[in-house]
């Protein structure tokens, strides 16, 4: 972009008078001067690794040494960058992008300041009192902690409440959540994961790994890919613990809580060998099941359980019929048994009459009296007689 | 305004010059990397090197400064990088096959030898992750199956960290960590084997369930039947002959009874004990 031929301009309009007559002394014109993108660097430099743009904006700090033959003012250091930076806003502004100063839109011209100097010098001071604003005081939240670089080397960690420093590209602040737990499903999708267990069996595993940062400094400088880290950790552990147990065991509820503990504590030892500054806050495990494709046999296992139990209940039942009846048999034995210790011959006789009475009143009865006659019995006849005098 | 421009108009322009000047003499290097100083092609110095427990703050990041278009500055990572190797298949020595998928943790302690070995990180990773990959293989193949599930309790994982980490100075990286991410069954024969087994160790499982559940209602029926054997006999036992008579009598009452399955017609003799008085005699 032409900055000149802009900055021409909109001087030209915003006042007569310009103080920054044409060329702009320590502006290399190089990008923004602050808004922490990175910046091009200009072609002269070799490109060396492309960090954030502190590099044009370090003028503010060279800016403030005394430098060169008595310079009483300061600003001006910096006030050629703010003024492309003000371009910048201005011609940037509104939906068509670039502004054509030929359209001349409405409060484009702005009124003269007192004194019958241009505005431009207050929002110069405007936008760099907010600037410093923005980037010395900064708010730590509860759960947060804030690392303090000074020139990209750590200088103190900041505690929750407002924190002053100094201003952006001497000091930089990274903020981050530390006491909040932050969690890994493994996996992430329902797909099955089958892991081997110690017998060469397999189960269908997920759990979840809570864990948060104990060591800001550790975990923002020590770690490429801290939450990548942590997954791939808790994959190993977990592998090696469930291939140190049984697949029963896995399945079992307290046999997961040994693993649990286990990988836990793997992941921390691991962990802390990196030096990463996390802190595994705990393991669960969700589900263990079989894999899907044995699923029908494990069932059959619970069904030939529930099979065992009903079988033992019915020999339950059984047997409580069994005791029951012969509880009941011996105790009126019992009572008769004393009845008849008291009169047996009566008792004896009473029993049997009443018996046969009623065994005979219910039957029909033949009686053959004539002795020496060898009776011919037609028992088919003897039922038919029987029949009618049942139907009468 | 305008005549004071035109009054310092040279040390103003001087002091921009020595702005730009001492902007690109300056590097600004974070905790996070190392910074390899090469002065026309060959590296002379490093700054903020990794060394094991300094304290952040103490290290030496923060700025560098270098001759500017004599000196390039590369940088190089100083964290904790991991390298994954691309699945592969190991072969017990049981002839089983077994999907082994490993990581390792390393970092670049010398940056020099990195520069001039492999160039850049990405070289580097290159390089390790063809070495780990043989690397676990040849140590995991001279395992049995059993063996392999359970790698980290021998010696295993330390010899691949130490042949791993002998090939990564050359490189000028130490290697951290290696673990097994995961260990799998090949899917096809190996893993559809593997269902079989669990099948029928479950088949078998549930028959023997099905079985002790008999088994263990026959017993307990059993016991009822001897228990109430006892109660029988100790009751009846006071009087074998008093209970025959007893017995009888309910006995008759049962077979005779008038909803029993077929009528029965009952012939007596005269000289039934039933019929002794029927006929008067004394």
């Amino acid at each position: 972009m032409n900055i000149n031929d802009g900055m021409g301009r909109l001087l030209g309009m915003a006042a007569g008078k310009s103080p920054w007559g044409g060329s702009k002394g320590g502006n290399t014109g190089d990008g923004p001067p602050n808004g922490g993108g990175t910046g091009d660097r200009p072609p002269s430099e070799p490109a060396d690794g492309g960090s954030s743009a502190d590099k044009p904006s370090q003028d503010k700090p060279a800016g403030d040494k005394p430098k060169g033959p008595r310079n009483p003012w300061l600003p001006p250091a910096e006030e050629p960058r703010r003024s492309a930076s003000i371009e910048d806003i201005f011609r940037n502004r509104g939906p068509e992008g670039p502004r054509r100063t030929g359209g001349g839109g409405p409060g484009f011209r702005l009124p003269d300041a007192p004194g019958g100097r241009s505005w431009f010098p207050y929002a110069v001071a405007g936008i760099a009192a907010i600037w410093l604003a923005l980037s010395m005081v900064h708010q730590v939240g509860p759960k947060e902690e804030g690392i303090v670089t000074t020139f990209g080397k750590y200088s103190r960690t900041l505690t929750p409440g407002l924190n002053l420093t100094l201003p952006w590209p001497i000091q930089n602040v990274d903020i981050e959540q530390v006491s909040e737990f932050r969690v890994e499903q493994i996996p992430d999708g329902s797909a099955q994961k089958l892991m081997l267990t110690g017998d060469q069996n397999l189960v269908d595993l997920s759990y979840i790994v809570r864990w948060s940062i104990k060591d800001l400094k550790q975990f923002r400088f020590q770690l490429d890919e801290p939450q990548q880290t942590v997954r791939d950790v808790a994959e190993a552990a977990m592998r090696a613990s469930v291939a140190q147990k049984d697949l029963n065991d896995v399945l079992s509820g307290s046999g997961r809580a040994a693993i649990e503990q286990n990988v836990t504590t793997r992941m921390q030892a691991i962990l802390d060998a990196y030096r990463s500054g996390i802190a595994i806050q705990g393991v669960q495990i969700r589900k263990t099941d079989p894999p899907t494709e044995v699923e029908e046999a494990f069932k059959d296992v619970s069904a030939a359980q529930q099979d065992a139990d009903a079988e033992i209940n019915k020999a339950e039942a059984f047997a409580q019929q069994v005791l029951a009846r012969a509880q009941g048999d011996a105790a009126s034995f019992d009572k008769i048994y004393a009845e008849y210790r008291l009169a047996p011959e009566v008792t004896r006789q009473r029993l049997y009459y009443e018996t046969m009475e009623r065994v005979l009143r219910q039957n029909d009865k033949t009686i053959i009296e004539a002795p020496g006659v060898t009776p011919y019995l037609p028992l088919p006849e003897v039922q038919k007689r029987a029949r009618p005098a049942e139907a009468q | 305004m305008q005549a004071l421009w035109e009054t310092h108009k040279t040390s103003l322009i001087a002091v921009g010059i020595a702005i730009v000047a001492l902007l690109s003499s300056l590097v600004v290097v974070p905790e996070s990397e190392q910074a390899v100083i090469i002065q026309a092609g060959r590296p002379d110095r490093v700054a903020n090197r990794y060394v094991p427990d300094r304290p952040y703050g103490e290290t030496g990041a923060g700025i560098v400064f270098r001759v500017p278009f004599y000196e390039r500055v590369e940088r190089i990572d100083k964290r904790v990088l991991s390298v994954d190797m691309e699945p592969q298949t190991v072969l017990s020595t049981d002839q089983l096959r077994l999907n082994v998928d490993a990581y390792a943790r390393y970092r670049i302690i010398d940056p020099v030898t990195m520069v001039e070995t492999a160039g850049t990180l990405a070289g580097v990773e290159t390089q390790l992750a063809q070495i780990l990959s043989s690397v676990v293989r040849q140590e995991l193949g001279r395992r049995s199956f059993a063996s392999l599930l359970a790698a980290e309790r021998g010696t295993t994982m330390a010899n691949i960290r130490t042949k791993l980490d002998a090939e990564a100075r050359k490189y000028g990286a130490q290697v951290i960590d290696v673990r097994i991410a995961r260990a799998d069954l090949p899917d096809g024969t190996p893993l559809e084997s593997a269902f079989n087994r669990m099948r029928t160790a479950r088949a078998q499982e549930a028959a023997t369930l099905r079985a002790q559940g008999q088994r263990n209602a026959q017993i307990i029926r059993a016991e009822a039947e001897a228990e109430a054997a006892k109660i029988y006999a100790a009751a009846y036992g006071k009087d074998p002959e008093f209970y025959d008579f007893y017995r009888a009598m309910q006995s008759y009452d049962t077979t005779f009874a008038p909803d029993s399955k077929s009528a029965s017609t009952i012939i007596l003799s005269p000289d039934n004990e039933y019929l002794r008085q029927f006929r008067g005699q004394r």
